[in-house]
Parts: structure tokens; C-alpha cells; sequence
């Protein structure tokens, strides 16, 4: 239910693009309408969600606080781990969003008879990390399509992606490490049985649609060769607003299109929404100076309290006879 | 208190999951896993709703009728208050890093200890009834309907959670699962759903000013017990006051180092060093608390709290606020204290009288950490000390939770264990500093009637203690937290068995030298000192 419903509804988005675009053929509509739609979905939505969780105030300052705090002169801050300030705090975060430092510290716990011991799990780090980076690339290549001329970088990042120099077309490493990073991340939800308890549908769902337009992507780019001419022509009528509805560029490319839009409209609604909420998140872009700088909760409220009167008018004799000072003497 | 289970028994859990989904597997209340359930009575004390008598066995938790409602909404407010609960609903990939890394977790086996886990238990509701996926899909999107037993089951998790915040230093998005377990204990509270261990130390505090229900009167006879002590080890005759108006230093301990061993002789080691100053400081009978177990129950009652201590230092004139040793204490003081009850624009920026030292990292709060005060007597030369007193003494400290993860304080009391000891070894890596072990026992846990699930969530520190126990022959543990020394010394007895539980001012208290005092022939506990030269071998 959890793999197969999310596996079947990635299978029907790919059969809907192929039936749409070869049977009905409904170009326009594949082509240009529905990235399109799917572009402004993601924009909205995207917006949408972090302004309704901006909407929310941060009441108090709960960095988690991951080395030493600033204190005494003569003891060395940890002012990455520990920011007290907002250079700290954007130092925290680039390694956090660039490196995923949190996860770099990644640990594995295992019983061993009577004795836990702590040993090193790097690789959940490794293949997010090589994921993460593998898809930012794949997503700059691709601007080859969207610009004219290509700008230099697109060259760079293609050159340094296939500096192998291995088949025709030449291979790129960023498409095997796409591929084999989304497998890992997959194998290990079905493998590692805690992983696999507490994965969901919305858990598997992203996973194979990112796998179904990387490999349609490969297979377009290594086998089922297509018109790159007219790709090209497509997406540079989407970027300057003036879409040509080409001729058939080909099954594999509208399936490929197809799941990228549907992972554009889906993205805001999704976990994947963890790419925008990291930035947001309370315990890592706060700096660790609440004792600094008073932190204002925007909601601050008056509360009833028990007060020093009210305490001494009960306990007065008792702190009479202690020898307390007071307040009253009556 | 029930019969210890056996060793074997506790430990015969693996971490295979159970062969029902989570949301198949109904939560079974285990005997020495949970507390009692709230007292009527002290729910009234403080005016919380639904107040009654009831036992988590009871099959009817008497709800109130609406309880349904009032969760919804109450989940609604508090998502449209706190961006960190609105968020941490949504962005959780169930990457698993976290999963690992709960104490109770390790201890248990239980799927349901997995940060992850305990915070879907309350996810799937956000999900059922605040978003369109869970409202259309339902149990396919992760959603499910919520009902008494889940209530139940929130009540047994989120009461199995110390809010520690390890998981949140794993979390690639910082997620933090003491948040999550705040919001489920406040919504579990609109319902009158708390345990006594908690709500009865929340009235003691609101009406006599500490958990412990300690009068006036009777706080001064604890002190008076421990001058006696001390005039016995040192010869000297200390007096202290108590409300003072116009002293400098208004000194605030948690009220467990006040009450019962092994935390006195912490509170011991902090009259000598005041002594031996000759510190213009009191302390008050009223602010008598600097813990908070509000804090465990709901954000207003921590505030109702905490706000006697700046009460406290403004009607007394004092111009700053000193602090003992104590984890939550430090983590209400440092994170939350000045936004509450704040600005404390009638206390001064803290100057240490000794050293003249500027405390500009409490510059606002105006409250200054016993050992940032300490250890900056020490760098300067202000103490004499002998650490050889305390050399029969092989010491591993434990960072507590809050002080590690919500402040950062982990050189300071290191650096006064390395001048008062000359033995001391730390645990392996992955469980101090910001990867620190949790005592298992606090956010309000360390009750007699869980106290299977204490030994199970204090396993993996136990763990760790064993392990220097064995590698250089360690026999104390030392800490900086009232909780800690409440709940460790019942947690080594069963797991690590000759381990004592210190705190760091005790240590000082041993190797403090004092103007005038006698020669020392008997430590804090007046046990006798071993002879000099003599330290204990391996």
C-alpha cells in the first residue's frame, strides 16, 4: 500500500503523458499549458507556504545550541555550533543547507548483548548529500535549454560533469550519481526495518518520481535520442512567453516532462517543502543571545502569578518566629 | 516503590519493529512505565481546567465533553503562535537520523520512543484534520481520526519524553522534538491530563515557591542542618540570610539542593565559596525555586513560575541574579526568562565583586551561571584550593541536557573540575557536550512509580559510565544539575554499582581551602579523607 500506491501513481502519470501526447495528442496542452500551470503552482505554493508558516511568530529564541556558548573571555566559543550573533548564525547555516551538518554527525547505535555502542553513520549523509548536489547540477545543465547563448558556467558545469569523457553522448557523472543516490535513499527505507516502520506513501511517492524522470532523462539522452533542436525550440518559446507547439519531440521527452511538472505542482504541498523550511527553522537560525539581548515574544501576555504579599500574608507567623524580615508586621 | 525488574529482563528488548503498523499497535500502558495521573486538587491550586481525580488505568479518563473540540482548536492556537510547531508538523522527511538517538529509544526498543515516531503520533492528527492531503486520503497520506486512545497514547509518549533535544542536534532541519512533546503536554493539559509527579511540584511552587513544598521555617532548618556539617568539616561557623533587602547578589538554587543528598552537599560547596568571598549575596525563601516544572506542563504556567524570581531580586534591591547548579533551570533562564518576565532594567549588568569581571553574556537576563561565576574566580587566582582532597576521587561528568543544548555551557564546569580534582576522565565522545546522554528522568519523570522507565531511559548513560568506569576505574559523576543528582544515585546503584553522583560545587566544597578553617580530615558527606598521598589506583 505505502510503496505500491505511490509506485502505481508515478507508472499512471508516465502512461497519462504517453497516452496524452501519442494518442490523443494533445501537444499544447503537455507542452506548453501544463509546465505552465505546473511552474506557477510551484511559485505560489511555494510562496504560499513559507509566508503561512512566517504568519507564525517564533515566540522565544531556542537555538539548539551544538558546542560552547560565549561566556567568559578567556573560553573559546564555538561561534559556528554556538552563534551569538547573526554572522554565526548564517555560517551555521551554510553549512547546514550547503554541507547538512546535522547529519554529518550521524551516529548508529547498536545493542550489543548487555552494551550499546555508538559508531559512525555517514553514508544516510553521503547519499543525501550527493542527491542534493547531483539534482542542483542536473537542474543547471539543463539551462542549455532555457538560454542563448549558453552561459559559461552551464559549459563549466557540463564539462566538469563529463571530464570522463566516456561514450557518445558523453556520459555525465551527475546522472549516475543522481541514480545511484535515489536508489540508496530508496533501498535503504525498504532495508533498514525502523526506517521502513515509520515511512509513509508521501515518503515513497517523491522517490519514484524523481527516479522516473532521471531515468526517462537518461534514456532520452543515451538511447531514445530525440530532436534536441526542437527541445530546445520548446523551452526557449516557454522562457521568452511566446511557446511554438513543436512536432512530436517524442514519448520519452513529454514523460519527462510530464514528471517534472507533476513534481512542480506537488513539491509546495509535499514534504519536499523542507527545502524552504530549513531556512525557517527555529533551533538552527536563531543566535544563542536571549541572555544578550532580550528576545521579544510578539504574544507576551499577562499571566496571574502568586505573589510575594500573598505569600507572606500565608506564611507570616512561620517567618516570624524564623526570624525572617517582613513586609507587614499586622 | 515497586520491586526493581531484573537486569536480564530489562535488557532482553532488541530493536526490531513490531509486526503491526504503528498506527495498528494499540500503546500498552506498561506498570513502571507512567505516573499517576493528576490530583484534582493540584490542578485547582493553579486553575487548570477539567481538575478531578483519575488514574491513567482507569478505562474512563472522565474528558470533558467537548475534549475533541478543545484539542483541535487548541492545536489550531498554538500552530498560529509558535512557527516552531506549525513547521515541524510539515517538514519532517522520516529521514531516521533521529530515530537512534532517543535515550528512551535505546532503552526500550519501543518504535514509539523514535523522535520521529512520537512526533507523528501527533502529526497524523495535524494531518487528518488541517491538511487537504489528510482530509482526502486520510490513513494513505498519513492521517488518522483522533480518538480517546489516541489522547492515551499521547499522554503515555509524551510523558515518556525528558525534552532533551538530542534528537534536534541530529535533525537535518533542526527539528526539535521537545517542542513537539511541549505542544502535546499543553493540549494534554487543556484536558486536565498531567501526572501528579508533575502537577503537585507545580502547586508546591506556585503557593510555597518550590517544588519540594519547602516552607520558609523549613528551608532554614536545611541550611542550619548543613552549617552544622560544614562547622564539622571546616570549623567554621557560617550565617546566611535569607530575604535580605539590599544585598547584591540575589542567589537562586534549585530547591532539590536545599532538600535531600546527595544535592545538600552541592548546596554546601556554594555557602563555603560565598563564605570564603565574603559575598554580599541572600536567598530567598519566596524565590526558592529556580527549577520550573511549569515548564513541563504548559508555556504560561512555566511564566507564572518564573516570574518570582525578577519579582523576588526587584522587591530585595538586589543589583544581580546568581544561579545554581540546575539543567532546566538554566534552560527556562537562558532561553526563555527575559521574554516572559523581562525587561530587568531595575538589576545591573552583572560584576563579579571578586574579579570585577563583566558578565557580558548575561548582560540582559542579569543571571549568571554558578560556574561561569566559579570559574572565573578561579582563572583568577581568587580561590585557594587543594585538589588532592579530592584525589581518592576518580570523577567523569555528565553534561546535563539543557545546559548543552539550549546554552552551551560545557567548558566552565569543566575547567573547575580540572582545578578542584586531579582525577578526572570524560566518556566517550558520542555522549557528552552536544551528544550528551540524558539522565532519563527529566522534564518531570523521575517519580517512583516509572522508575522501570527511568533505569531503561538512563540505560545508555549508565552505558557510558560503565565504560570509563572500566577503562580508568571511574567512581563519581560529577554534574551541574538538581535532577541529575535526584535521579542518578538510585540509576547507578542498579546499573553501575560504586559510582557516586556529585555536583561540581561539591567538589569545590571538598577542595576549597577556607581562611581559618581546621584541617580537614572528613569530606561534605563527613566521610573520612584519605591520607594524604594516598590516591586510589586502579
Amino acid at each position: 500500500m505505502k510503496i505500491g500506491t505511490p509506485l502505481l501513481a508515478v507508472m499512471v502519470l508516465a502512461l497519462v503523458a504517453w497516452t496524452g501526447t501519442q494518442v490523443l495528442h494533445l501537444n499544447t496542452l503537455f507542452g506548453i499549458i501544463l509546465p505552465y500551470t505546473a511552474l506557477a503552482v510551484f511559485l505560489a505554493g511555494f510562496i504560499y507556504r513559507v509566508v503561512r508558516w512566517a504568519m507564525s511568530p517564533v515566540p522565544f529564541s531556542i537555538p539548539t545550541t551544538c558546542g560552547q556558548q560565549r561566556s567568559l573571555p578567556w573560553i573559546k566559543q564555538d561561534k559556528i555550533e554556538n552563534p551569538d550573533d547573526l554572522w554565526g548564525v548564517i555560517g551555521r547555516m551554510i553549512l547546514e543547507v550547503t554541507l547538512f551538518r546535522s547529519l554529518f554527525r550521524n551516529t548508529v547505535t547498536e545493542k550489543r548483548g548487555e552494551k550499546l555502542a555508538f559508531g559512525s553513520a555517514k553514508w544516510l549523509w553521503f547519499g543525501s548529500l550527493l542527491f542534493h548536489w547531483s539534482m542542483l547540477f542536473v537542474i543547471l545543465r539543463h539551462l542549455r535549454f532555457f538560454t542563448d547563448p549558453i552561459p559559461f558556467v552551464v559549459q563549466g558545469i557540463e564539462s566538469l560533469d563529463s571530464f570522463l569523457q566516456v561514450g557518445v553522448p558523453l556520459l555525465y557523472l551527475t546522472d549516475v550519481f543522481l541514480v545511484a543516490a535515489l536508489t540508496y535513499l530508496f533501498l535503504r527505507r525498504v532495508v533498514v526495518p525502523q526506517v521502513k516502520y515509520i515511512s509513509l506513501a508521501a515518503d515513497y511517492f517523491p522517490l519514484f518520481l524523481l527516479l522516473g524522470i532521471a531515468v526517462s532523462g537518461i534514456l532520452m539522452r543515451y538511447f531514445f535520442r530525440v530532436d534536441i533542436v526542437e527541445v530546445k525550440a520548446l523551452a526557449m518559446g516557454l522562457v521568452h512567453l511566446q511557446p511554438v507547439v513543436s512536432a512530436d519531440i517524442g514519448a520519452i521527452f513529454y514523460i519527462h516532462l510530464f514528471l517534472i511538472c507533476s513534481l512542480f505542482a506537488y513539491f509546495p504541498w509535499s514534504k519536499l517543502m523542507h527545502a524552504g523550511g530549513i531556512f525557517m527553522s527555529p533551533t538552527r537560525n536563531l543566535a544563542n543571545n536571549s541572555r544578550i539581548i532580550r528576545y521579544i515574544n510578539p504574544w507576551n501576555y499577562k499571566v496571574k502569578t502568586h505573589t510575594y504579599d500573598e505569600y507572606e500574608d500565608e506564611f507570616r507567623e512561620k517567618m516570624r518566629k524564623a526570624g525572617l524580615p517582613l513586609e507587614k508586621e499586622g | 516503590m515497586a520491586k526493581l525488574p531484573d537486569k536480564k529482563d530489562l535488557l532482553s528488548y532488541d530493536y526490531a519493529v513490531p509486526s503491526t503498523e504503528w498506527m495498528d499497535t494499540p500503546a500498552e500502558f506498561k506498570p513502571g512505565t507512567y505516573c499517576y495521573g493528576a490530583r484534582g486538587r493540584n490542578l485547582e491550586i493553579v486553575d487548570f481546567p477539567n481538575a478531578r481525580d483519575w488514574s491513567p488505568n482507569d478505562e474512563d479518563w472522565k474528558l470533558p465533553e467537548n475534549w475533541k473540540e478543545i484539542i483541535i482548536e487548541g492545536m489550531a492556537e498554538r500552530m498560529s503562535k509558535y512557527r516552531s510547531f506549525k513547521l515541524f508538523m510539515d517538514v519532517c522527511v522520516r529521514c531516521g537520523a533521529c530515530a537512534d538517538k532517543c535515550h528512551f529509544y535505546m532503552g526500550t526498543g519501543d518504535p514509539k520512543n523514535m523522535p520521529v515516531l512520537r512526533a507523528e503520533l501527533l502529526r497524523s492528527v495535524y494531518r487528518r484534520y488541517f491538511t487537504p492531503a489528510g482530509k482526502m486520503f486520510g490513513r494513505l497520506a498519513g492521517a488518522r481520526d483522533l480518538t480517546e486512545d489516541v489522547i492515551k497514547e499521547w499522554w503515555y509518549y509524551f510523558y515518556q519524553c525528558t525534552e532533551c533535544r538530542r534528537c534536534s542536534a541530529f535533525c537535518p532541519y533542526g527539528i526539535d522534538q521537545a517542542e513537539i512533546t511541549m505542544m502535546g503536554r499543553e493540549l494534554l493539559n487543556l484536558l486536565g491530563l498531567n501526572t501528579d509527579w508533575i502537577s503537585g511540584p507545580v502547586a508546591n511552587c506556585y503557593m510555597k515557591g518550590n517544588h519540594v513544598g519547602l516552607e520558609p521555617q523549613a528551608i532554614m532548618d536545611n541550611i542550619e542542618f548543613m552549617l552544622d556539617d560544614i562547622e564539622t568539616v571546616t570549623g567554621r561557623r557560617i550565617e546566611p540570610s535569607f530575604n535580605r533587602k539590599g544585598a547584591e547578589i540575589l542567589f537562586v538554587a534549585p530547591s532539590g539542593d536545599l532538600f535531600a543528598e546527595p544535592g545538600i552537599y552541592t548546596c554546601m560547596g556554594y555557602l563555603m565559596l560565598f563564605e570564603q568571598l565574603g559575598l554580599d549575596y541572600t536567598m530567598s525563601t519566596f524565590a526558592s525555586e529556580g527549577g520550573n516544572f511549569g515548564f513541563f506542563t504548559s508555556n504560561e504556567m512555566a511564566k507564572r513560575l518564573n516570574a518570582k524570581i525578577y519579582a523576588e531580586a526587584k522587591r530585595l534591591g538586589v543589583k544581580w541574579i546568581l544561579g545554581g547548579e540546575c539543567g532546566h533551570m538554566w534552560r527556562v533562564v537562558n532561553q526563555y526568562m527575559d521574554t516572559w518576565n523581562g525587561p530587568a532594567d531595575f538589576l545591573e549588568v552583572p560584576v563579579s565583586p571578586i574579579t570585577g569581571t563583566r558578565f557580558e553574556n548575561a548582560r540582559s537576563t542579569k543571571m549568571v551561571h554558578i560556574t561561569e561565576f566559579t570559574a572565573d574566580l578561579i582563572y583568577h587566582n581568587k580561590l585557594k584550593l587543594d585538589p588532592s582532597r579530592n584525589d581518592h576521587l576518580r570523577v567523569t561528568f555528565h553534561d546535563s541536557c539543557n545546559t548543552s543544548r539550549a546554552m552551551g555551557l560545557l567548558e566552565e564546569p569543566r575547567y573547575i573540575i580540572s582545578k578542584v580534582c586531579n582525577n578526572f576522565f570524560e566518556m566517550p565522545e558520542e555522549t557528552i557536550r552536544e551528544k550528551t546522554l540524558c539522565c532519563g528522568s527529566g522534564s518531570g519523570l523521575n517519580a517512583g512509580e516509572n522508575m522501570e522507565l527511568r533505569l531503561r531511559g538512563g540505560f545508555p548513560r549508565a552505558n557510558a559510565v560503565k565504560y570509563v568506569q572500566g577503562t580508568h576505574g571511574v567512581n563519581v559523576l560529577a554534574n551541574i544539575c538538581a535532577l541529575d543528582r535526584a535521579s542518578f544515585p538510585a540509576l547507578m546503584d542498579y546499573w553501575v554499582p560504586g559510582v557516586k553522583v556529585m555536583g561540581v560545587h561539591e567538589l569545590l566544597g571538598n577542595a576549597l581551602v577556607m581562611d581559618n578553617e581546621i584541617e580537614r580530615t572528613v569530606d561534605l558527606r563527613l566521610e573520612e579523607l584519605p591520607e594524604k598521598g594516598v590516591s586510589s589506583d586502579v
